[in-house]
């Protein structure tokens, strides 16, 4: 049985960084999930943990991003400068908005998005 | 201008716990015109200074399971290495279709999840 936990441990972990490194994001929705419902941890633990693993991960598969010259730091920089402000703006509001309506809208958003994707 | 606007938007989104990330690279390839690998890597870029200010808080609060990080950690470095290398090896045109694919089962994913009431005054940062 222990041995079955470790495999499960190492396959979950394996798939978060695959899913991470393949689509540059996605990989804590995966975890949160996995360690929610697999391994029955609590919710903020498990964003918190999430958040702690995806991490290196991350720093490892923009390392080898930038090696190949995927990057537009300019880009990169704008993008980040809306995003501070953006989280902090949402830390602020997140207590007064209706997050699992916002929730199935953006969960729209991507089905769209995803269809003009393939398609 | 219209990047930073995407910016703040997806910030104001993964702080709702709600993938920004997953919502910022078709918003990066579609309205901008970025490259879907470059998308990608800003996405990848821009979690790693918001994640490290996130988990000083939560190392604070002791949030974090730390034997299940490590755990979690190293298989997840290894899968990391292989998808990124898969990543910017693939046709962009083939990984668009790809990621396309993911997005859909994430987006049903978002909708058909049950009320996550309790997550609303917790953990919240950026699970990109």
């Amino acid at each position: 049985m222990k041995n079955k936990n470790h495999l499960k441990t190492a396959l979950i972990g394996f798939a978060a960084g695959l899913v991470n490194g393949i689509f540059g994001s996605g990989g804590g929705t995966i975890l949160v999930p996995c360690l929610v419902f697999l391994m029955g941890i609590e919710d903020h633990k498990a964003h918190a943990t999430a958040i702690s693993i995806i991490l290196p991960i991350s720093l490892i598969s923009s390392f080898i991003y930038f090696r190949y010259d995927v990057t537009d730091l300019s880009l990169t920089l704008k993008v980040a400068a809306g995003s501070v402000l953006g989280a902090l703006f949402g830390s602020f509001v997140l207590n007064w908005v209706p997050i699992n309506t916002l929730r199935k809208i953006f969960g729209m958003f991507m089905i769209l998005a995803a269809i003009r994707m393939v398609f | 201008m219209l990047t930073v606007l995407i910016g703040f938007a997806s910030g104001i989104i993964s702080g709702m716990g709600i993938g920004g990330g997953t919502l910022l690279i078709p918003a990066l390839v579609f309205i901008v015109g970025t490259k879907q690998q470059i998308a990608q890597s800003i996405n990848l870029l821009v979690f790693i200074p918001s994640a490290s200010a996130a988990l000083f808080v939560h190392a604070r609060k002791h949030n974090i399971e730390k034997g299940l990080l490590f755990k979690l950690a190293v298989t997840g470095c290894a899968g990391a290495v292989i998808g990124s290398l898969a990543a910017v090896n693939l046709d962009s045109g083939i990984l668009k279709k790809i990621f396309g694919t993911f997005l859909f089962i994430m987006g049903i994913y978002e909708i058909s999840s049950k009320s996550r009431e309790k997550n609303k005054k917790t953990g919240k940062e950026g699970c990109r």
